[in-house]
């Protein structure tokens, strides 16, 4: 009996050890941002203060600093506008063609969306030297419009993509009723189809959203002055004057970008695996 | 304004007829998402491909076609075949590492233990956080002077302070750092995928097995991994894809320093085509990517078609 409460004892430990593990791995870089972003200066560059935890008292002066005395705040809002402009886009033409693919154009439908699905996967680094010359000509270059006109080249895919394996998880009798009720084609889709997808346009939306700011190489590419820039850009780029990385403002400006992001992701982080798959599983 | 007016109004049998017909509004409702991809995706690789192939550079806009000089050219540069290798490097390295953690982490969680939807919140985060701010936290966690990192590995005695690495200042060390940034960001989406494809496996034929004789390992590789597949198969497509392409990590940690030790393709088609202006050999660098994701998007299109069999 002993030996059988030992193996048990060390299975155990091993297994919530293996918990711990994956704990710190996730969680510590944010902890770290975190306790960075309180931290005095002079407890942050003082190698022989334990780094774990605050040797001074906590201070708001990096958070001050950075909505005062930075352009965070117009980041933000460039952030916002972008991220609503590109859901708008997105959602007026992934929608329809959505329910196209799904609906209306049958065996060819399925191949069309694969293809449209496809093009999600062609990389920023791929086509940045042709665009910002496209963006060039439309006078954009520099300006954060640039973005709400790119960015839907992969928010279109990805939420077609989304939103037909929607469609298609929806009874068609529905609309079929309504149509024999004499309803035409087009008020079958809108007056049917959409109140009942809500909830999958909500799930486009939140991830449009959150596509667009984490989005970093096409903003990196376009925009090079302060102002016009997105958040994640801002952050990324923008604390550092000459080499003097100011960390307690970087890890508080992270920080706040990234919290919306995360609670977004853990809702809705369901949706998003079987779109992406496709519902390889059933 | 009055002829559109009278147009709508005055032969609407025969315009709801047109719409009525399930192909044209069929048609009419995938063409914007059409057009848009083909304008500014399609459009876009195509002067990409010619890009590579003429003598265009911001200095000298001329369009010369000069065939595969560019090629040529870029193939000949050391620099370019050790950025070459770095890619494969940094994207196998990091999706193998990812992998591995990815699955163990899904093993953690299938169990249940008190505090295990915690755990799983926190652990997707990684993966949802902007990759740009989640790299900078590391950069600062791989600082040369005050790394959390080395500090501990001091306090653990296990290096005194002139001993401490210099992370991202040496060439492996570097290319360490990135691949482990990268696969920290990954290992989360494998965790999801792996979950997504276990808890799927029905399970009557997991019971069936049992009282066949199998193990739990015979299970978990002859039954689990062979039924998963597929779904592994299409995350791993993606985190190649985006890994072989990726630019923020070593642009924001590294620079593709020290002495190009982490530049990888992503970051050398920026470097030459927009710091340096260089577009026609920035274009045929970048273009190097595409029989990878030739080869990634022919095995992921067998998959989606096994799938509809």
């Amino acid at each position: 009996m002993p030996r059988v409460t030992v193996a048990k004892a060390v299975q155990e430990t091993s297994f919530y050890g293996a918990v711990a593990f994956f704990f710190v791995l996730a969680a510590f870089p944010f902890y770290w941002m975190v306790i960075t972003s309180f931290k005095t200066n002079g407890d942050l560059y003082n190698v022989t203060n334990i780094p774990f935890w605050f040797n001074d008292s906590p201070t708001l002066e990096h958070f001050r600093y950075l909505f005062e005395r930075t352009l965070f705040v117009t980041w933000l809002l460039n952030s916002l506008i972008i991220g609503l402009c590109v859901t708008a886009i997105t959602l007026v033409t992934a929608l329809p063609a959505a329910y196209s693919l799904a609906r209306m154009t049958g065996r060819k439908g399925e191949a069309l969306g694969i293809g449209i699905f496809l093009t999600y996967l062609v990389p920023p680094t791929l086509l940045f030297l042709p665009l910002s010359r496209v963006i060039a000509e439309l006078g954009l270059q520099n300006s954060m419009w640039s973005l709400v006109l790119i960015y839907p080249t992969f928010t279109i895919p990805f939420c077609t993509w989304l939103l037909m394996g929607f469609f298609k998880s929806m009874p068609r009798e529905i609309e079929e009723a309504a149509i024999v009720d004499g309803c035409s084609l087009l008020g079958a889709f809108i007056k049917m189809a959409l109140p009942l997808s809500v909830p999958g346009i909500l799930t486009a939306v939140i991830f449009t959203f959150t596509l667009t700011l984490q989005e970093f190489v096409y903003a990196l590419t376009f925009i090079s002055s302060s102002a016009q820039k997105p958040v994640t850009l801002g952050v990324a780029t923008d604390l550092i004057r000459g080499d003097v990385f100011y960390w307690g403002e970087i890890m508080a400006g992270a920080l706040i970008a990234s919290i919306p992001v995360a609670i977004a992701y853990n809702l809705f982080l369901d949706r998003f695996i079987s779109g992406i798959t496709g519902g390889a599983v059933k | 304004m009055a002829a559109i007016a009278e147009a709508v109004s005055k032969p609407p049998s025969r315009f709801r007829f047109i719409l009525d017909r399930r192909d044209v509004l069929g048609a009419i409702f995938v063409s914007p998402a059409i057009l848009y991809v083909l304008l500014l995706v399609g459009v876009p690789f195509l002067m990409a491909v010619y890009y590579s192939l003429s003598a265009y550079t911001i200095y000298d806009p001329s369009w010369d076609f000069v065939g595969l000089d560019n090629f040529a050219d870029i193939i000949e540069d050391p620099t370019f075949q050790h950025t070459l290798l770095n890619t494969f490097i940094f994207t196998f390295g990091s999706q193998g590492l990812g992998l591995i953690l990815g699955k163990f982490g899904a093993l953690v969680l299938l169990r249940p233990f008190p505090g295990r939807k915690l755990v799983r919140a926190l652990v997707i985060l990684p993966w949802a956080v902007p990759v740009a701010l989640a790299t900078v936290a590391w950069q600062w966690m791989f600082d040369s002077l005050y790394s959390v990192i080395n500090w501990t590995l001091i306090w653990a005695g296990f290096i005194t302070r002139e001993q401490a690495p210099n992370w991202l200042g040496t060439a492996n060390l570097a290319m360490l750092s990135v691949i482990i940034v990268n696969a920290w960001r990954f290992f989360p989406f494998a965790i999801v995928i792996f979950l997504a494809g276990i808890t799927a496996v029905p399970q009557d034929v997991l019971d069936a097995a049992t009282v066949d004789g199998a193990g739990f390992w015979r299970r978990n590789y002859q039954i689990i991994m062979p039924m998963i597949l597929p779904i592994v198969a299409i995350g791993l497509i993606f985190g190649i894809v985006f890994t072989f392409t990726d630019l923020s990590i070593v642009f924001l940690m590294t620079m593709g320093g020290p002495v190009g030790a982490t530049s990888v393709l992503g970051f050398a088609g920026f470097q030459t085509g927009i710091t340096s202006g260089d577009v026609s050999h920035g274009a045929a660098i970048s273009l190097f990517m595409l029989p990878v994701l030739l080869v990634v998007v022919v095995f992921m299109l067998r998959f989606i078609r096994r799938r509809e069999i």
